[in-house]
């Protein structure tokens, strides 16, 4: 009698857990599901869990003010593919299964590029399964030149574009007399490195390039022999593509080392860097970026200091809210979710946005947008928000409008046939 | 003149064992139809040769290697070449036999590999093995011509034409790559298999157990160790040139310390006494692996506590606790353990419902707060804020920790009994075993 | 390469090595005694460094210098008495394994604690920035890595004298040869060599109080540093205190001045005359400059002392 109470006790806890395991939320109206693939454990950790964040503050905002249209509600799934290749294929395949129709990352074009490979590639052989690929942040110029992709959409400036800028403000600096190319050794250092050397080239040619270097990605725990390598090059100014680690550990080496070189950065923004910067780097310290919380007239201010004070931590990706806005609006004017409708919808769209009118270039959807160098300098004054609670904070030194940071393309897009 | 008789009995037990494991390849996918779960046993299949060529080294010839990964990374990268080649058109090779590309150049670094380290066994040819794996890792970053840099090399498995020339077998569709996955691994599991019953096979045993005494009885250790270290790194090119195939990218993840770390785990899980043993440990490993990182984020301490447990406990893997059991099966003494058993598991199950249920809120505090205080569990929700939830997962590890002990004192006396029945009758009857 | 330049890296090869010391140390006093590889020890170099960071929030980075060590040096104990000594009846793989198979576990674990993005432990204010009188001289180098070398260098000293001229140390040292006899002597071994995995695991623990700031303190700093050590100790030999203190010291040097090398097979065969370009066959092997090669030099090392004199620099043993 006691073994078969006990049968039944077990045989009812296993079927209550197969059926809960299997059970699927329903939601009413139509739910339009995001993956979030980035690094949420690893080196870079704290940035892809930052911008998680972004996204679900974004996705709030969308679903608030029905920007998809009455009953579109976006919901953002993560998914860690602890920035790398190989993992986020996986994931891919989870994706699909999951029937998720769009996939949003950016920390790392050596994820992107093969991601937008693979996708292209599962749309190609499963018409009516398509995915559409947001790249919030990879800034590899290939993704919109040799490797366009009709499914894939850019939301940030490219290399190219970010270094037109950057140089930019460069021409008009002339006590910068040599430079140090410092860079992670995967496509986008490479690329950062190349693209200085050429634009430099062409705008300053008195500047002398005294020096290169290629460190692995997120290995490097120890700056200072380069440092010591750009103390011996007798560099006045550094460029580099560094992000997370790699360019908080970059800076602490320089401040440690007691080194006062200029940097030119993409990446002093991110989450971790002003705190590395901290004193040391007023001054020394520029970003180029499609925006900063101290940008004339602070526009997303809103945004700003609501995800600071929730989260306690700094809102700078606005590819975030860019992208999810732009999918709503397609969505909106497609009066579809799906994906080969919105992708037709958003090549060529061009809406107002925070910055002022942004368009997603048909030719290789790459999003045009205004860019700022700014520098870090102590708040006060119409430095209104200092980042990481430093006392510090961006100031625009030079605002590039969208028409000189905009590059040319190579991409010959082969589209599938409309619908 | 008389005719000698030969009378050879068929291994029926053999054939049926193969026959089955057979069967299950050929019938799985139709059982689960969605895509993860046929990705799965790709996984599954892959791993299984890339463990069974590791123990090859380990269980049957005694050697603990750290870079095992370094042999079929190298096989992927090969293989993933030779498919942009065959995409190119540079290189008419079928699709089908490109893990055959991986094989052999994996078993190419074996054999120049293998003649650096197979001279001593043990804690030397760990460390050796380590570093060739690390090196090659570090390698990797710094000729992007081969190894494609931080993004690797990627590929495209539908382009060499399709399979026996039949256009619908393209090896696009993921099931279709199952099956040709599927049969590399039973034909290497044969392969494997019959090596384990050739000299060579039994030969490495003896090297394994007593060195001295099998050069003693003119065998060279090192020579046999290497033999065994080519054919294992072939198998091991082997399973590296499915996983190109599968995943369409290989890049330095293939040859990295986790990689060889994962299959060490595996293959030990599984124990690695027992040929079948690296088998299930391969599928034990890919479920916690790729399965169960789907609902959880806690599935690293999942695996450690579980392998670490499997160490303290049943160093000879899940194989031998099966094989613990099948032997009082064959005594008949089975039925006395029931009731122990289901008392066991039964408490065990809670024991460990309640340790998954605080793991898995803890975490959700320490990682995931910003999505909100409510997770879900095995279908039902639980609110992270409210004490209620604690106090249940509290008493139900509680219930469950008590009830274990209680069932762990009465299955290990019942156990013990038999034991020692089993053990007496052994002692009685010498001939009959 | 100016004379200052050279200065500089010499002392930041010197100062990592000597971090890599400390880690070694305990390694090598660990293998010595128990004859247990412990792959978790890098795993305790990372608790040393949470421990320190935790602790330096509520009391104080000095307070946590001393602290931490030896609370990551109990937690070494506990895991001996109630885990490792368990598997020791199954042999050496099951030890190392169950050390292996700790390490995943203690990365999750801090993780859990302490999140999976790096934590802000820093120098603290005292010893931060360039020391002042070398930067009369024209020479920068931080104050905390001059800390970092002080500190790595009395604790050698120290040990060395534990090991040899105290009493506990000379039964420490008859434990490692001749247990038995020790435990006949009414001495209980176990204990000790409880002792000794803790005061292993406690060096570890320093050099994550001492590293943990200088470098990153994230839950991946014990992957990225566990390797080299295995080399330091291998290298050095294995069970040779001394040897492993010359193979962290070579390491250290060969990883500032390795990094930091723009020289090149390509450029030496220039410097003969003969050019190397594009065309030239094997131009991948020949244009990799020292620096780009610098991460593998630490393994090759490794492979080569194991094939040539597997007993390492000054081993004893090779087992």
């Amino acid at each position: 009698m006691r073994r078969i109470f006990i049968q039944c006790a077990a045989a009812g806890l296993a079927l209550t857990a197969i059926t809960g395991v299997t059970a699927q939320t329903k939601g009413g109206g139509q739910t339009v599901r995001i993956a979030f693939m980035d690094p949420l454990s690893g080196p870079f950790a704290a940035v892809g869990q930052n911008i998680q964040r972004h996204f679900q503050l974004a996705a709030e905002i969308v679903n608030k003010k029905e920007l998809a249209g009455p009953g579109v509600k976006f919901e953002i799934v993560p998914f860690d593919n602890k920035g790398s290749p190989q993992e986020s294929l996986t994931l891919l395949r989870s994706l699909i299964d999951q029937k998720i129709q769009y996939v949003t990352q950016g920390n790392g074009s050596h994820v992107a590029i093969p991601l937008a490979d693979a996708i292209a590639k599962h749309n190609e052989r499963n018409p009516g399964q398509a995915i559409v690929f947001l790249n919030y942040a990879a800034v590899d110029p290939d993704l919109t030149n040799s490797k366009c992709s009709f499914w894939h959409f850019r939301f940030d400036a490219n290399t190219d574009m970010k270094m037109e800028a950057i140089t930019e403000y460069m021409k008009g600096r002339p006590e910068i007399k040599s430079v140090y190319l410092l860079n992670q050794n995967y496509s986008h250092g490479q690329q950062v490195t190349r693209v200085a050397k050429e634009l430099l080239g062409r705008k300053r040619p008195d500047i002398k390039i005294v020096g290169e270097d290629l460190h692995p990605l997120g290995q490097v725990r120890d700056f200072s022999p380069y440092i010591a390598k750009v103390r011996a090059s007798g560099a006045d100014t550094v460029i580099t593509g560094n992000w997370g680690t790699d360019l908080t550990l970059l800076i602490r080496a320089a401040r440690d080392a007691g080194l006062n070189v200029n940097f030119y950065t993409y990446y002093a923004g991110v989450i971790g860097t002003p705190t590395a910067m901290g004193a040391a780097g007023a001054e020394l310290v520029r970003q180029v970026s499609y925006w900063h919380p101290n940008i004339e007239k602070y526009p997303a201010e809103d945004l700003y200091t609501e995800f600071k004070k929730k989260h306690n931590e700094e809102w700078y990706t606005l590819a975030s809210y860019t992208s999810m806005t732009m999918l709503a609006e397609a969505i909106k004017r497609a009066k579809s979710a799906e994906p080969l409708r919105v992708a037709y919808t958003m090549e060529g769209l061009k809406m107002p946005s925070i910055m002022g009118e942004i368009e997603m270039r048909a030719t290789d959807h790459q999003l045009q947008q205004p860019l700022f160098v700014s520098v870090w300098t102590k708040a006060g004054g119409e430095v209104k928000h200092d980042s990481e609670k430093t006392g510090y904070g961006f100031k625009t030194v030079r605002a590039i409008p969208t028409y000189v940071a905009s590059q040319p393309t190579s991409c010959t897009m082969q589209r599938p046939p409309k619908p | 003149m008389s005719e000698v008789l030969r009378y050879r009995p068929i291994n029926l037990g053999r054939w049926v064992v193969w026959g089955f494991t057979a069967l299950v390849f050929l019938c799985l996918p139709l059982l689960l139809e969605n895509l993860f779960a046929r990705s799965l046993m790709a996984q599954m299949g892959i791993m299984i040769i890339f463990a069974l060529s590791y123990n090859m080294l380990l269980g049957q010839s005694g050697m603990l290697s750290f870079g095992h990964a370094v042999y079929s990374g190298l096989g992927a990268y090969f293989a993933i070449h030779a498919l942009t080649w065959i995409a190119r058109g540079q290189f008419a090779y079928p699709v089908s036999l490109l893990p055959l590309v991986g094989g052999f150049a994996g078993m190419l670094f074996g054999v120049v590999f293998g003649y650096l380290t197979t001279k001593k066994a043990g804690t030397p040819f760990a460390m050796i093995s380590l570093g060739i794996g690390e090196m090659v890792f570090a390698a990797s970053l710094m000729f992007p011509g081969f190894f494609g840099g931080e993004a690797g090399i990627s590929g495209n498995r539908t382009a060499g034409g399709a399979f026996l020339g039949i256009p619908s077998l393209s090896f696009g569709p993921d099931i279709q790559i199952y099956y040709l996955i599927a049969a590399w691994t039973f034909a290497s599991m044969i392969a494997m298999f019959a090596l384990t019953q050739t000299p060579l096979g039994r030969i490495a045993n003896a090297v394994r157990d007593n060195p001295e005494r099998a050069e003693f009885i003119g065998y060279n250790t090192q020579r046999v160790r290497w033999l065994m270290l080519i054919l294992s790194s072939f198998f091991a090119g082997v399973a590296g040139g499915l996983s190109a195939i599968y995943f369409e990218i290989v890049s330095a993840e293939n040859v990295s310390a986790i990689r060889s770390g994962g299959v060490l785990l595996a293959a030990f899980m599984g124990g690695v006494t027992f040929f079948f043993g690296p088998i299930l440990g391969a599928v034990v490993f890919t479920i916690f692996a790729v399965a169960l990182s789907e609902y959880t984020k806690a599935w690293q301490l999942y695996l450690g506590v579980f392998f670490v447990l499997l160490v303290m406990f049943a160093p000879g893997g899940l194989s031998s606790l099966i094989l613990m059991n099948l032997r009082v099966l064959k005594f008949r003494k089975f039925k006395r353990l029931r009731d122990p058993y289901f008392g066991l598991i039964l408490s065990a199950v809670a024991l460990a419902l309640g340790c998954v249920m605080l793991i898995e809120m803890i975490y959700h505090l320490t990682l995931d707060f910003a999505l909100g205080p409510q997770i879900k569990l095995f279908g039902f929700p639980f609110n992270t804020e409210r004490p209620e939830s604690w106090v249940f997962a509290v008493s139900v590890l509680a219930g469950g920790a008590l009830a274990f002990e209680y069932a762990r004192q009465h299955f290990r006396a019942v156990w013990g009994e038999i034991q020692v029945e089993i053990e007496d009758w052994i002692r009685d009857n010498p001939e009959d075993t | 390469m100016t004379f200052d330049f050279f200065l500089v890296q010499l002392l930041n090869g010197i100062s990592y090595g000597l971090l890599l010391f400390m880690l070694a140390s305990g390694l090598t006093l660990i293998f010595s005694m128990m004859g247990v590889l412990n792959f978790a020890h890098a795993s305790f170099y990372m608790i040393g460094a949470y421990f320190a960071y935790q602790i330096s929030r509520w009391v104080g980075f000095w307070p946590a210098l001393i602290l931490a060590p030896l609370a990551v040096g109990v937690l070494g104990a506990v895991v001996e008495r109630f885990g490792l000594r368990r598997v020791h009846k199954w042999g050496h793989v099951p030890e190392l394994l169950f050390t292996f198979g700790l390490s995943y576990i203690i990365v999750e674990l801090v993780q859990v604690i302490w999140g999976r993005a790096a934590v802000p432990y820093s120098v603290p204010a005292e010893l931060d920035g360039p020391i002042a009188w070398l930067q009369r001289l024209g020479l920068t180098f931080p104050k905390y890595r001059a800390f970092m070398m002080a500190v790595a260098v009395l604790m050698l000293v120290s040990t060395w004298l534990l090991l040899t001229r105290t009493r506990i140390g000379l039964v420490i040292q008859a434990s490692l040869t001749h247990p038995q006899q020790v435990e006949a002597l009414g001495h209980n071994v176990p204990r000790v060599l409880m002792g000794v995995f803790g005061a292993g695991c406690a060096l570890a623990g320093l050099a994550g109080v001492i590293g943990g700031n200088a470098f990153v303190t994230e839950p991946g700093m014990a992957g990225a540093v566990g390797a080299i050590v295995f080399v330091v100790i291998v290298f050095g030999g294995m069970g040779s205190l001394s040897g492993a203190f010359i193979a962290s010291l070579l390491l250290g040097l060969v990883d500032a001045f390795g990094k930091t090398s723009d020289a090149s097979i390509g450029g030496l065969l220039r410097w003969f005359g003969t050019t190397v370009d594009p065309q030239t066959f094997g131009y991948a092997v020949w244009k990799l400059t020292l620096a780009q090669v610098a991460p593998v030099l630490p393994f090759l090392l490794l492979v080569l002392i194991l094939i040539f004199r597997p007993k390492g620099l000054m081993g004893t043993r090779e087992d």
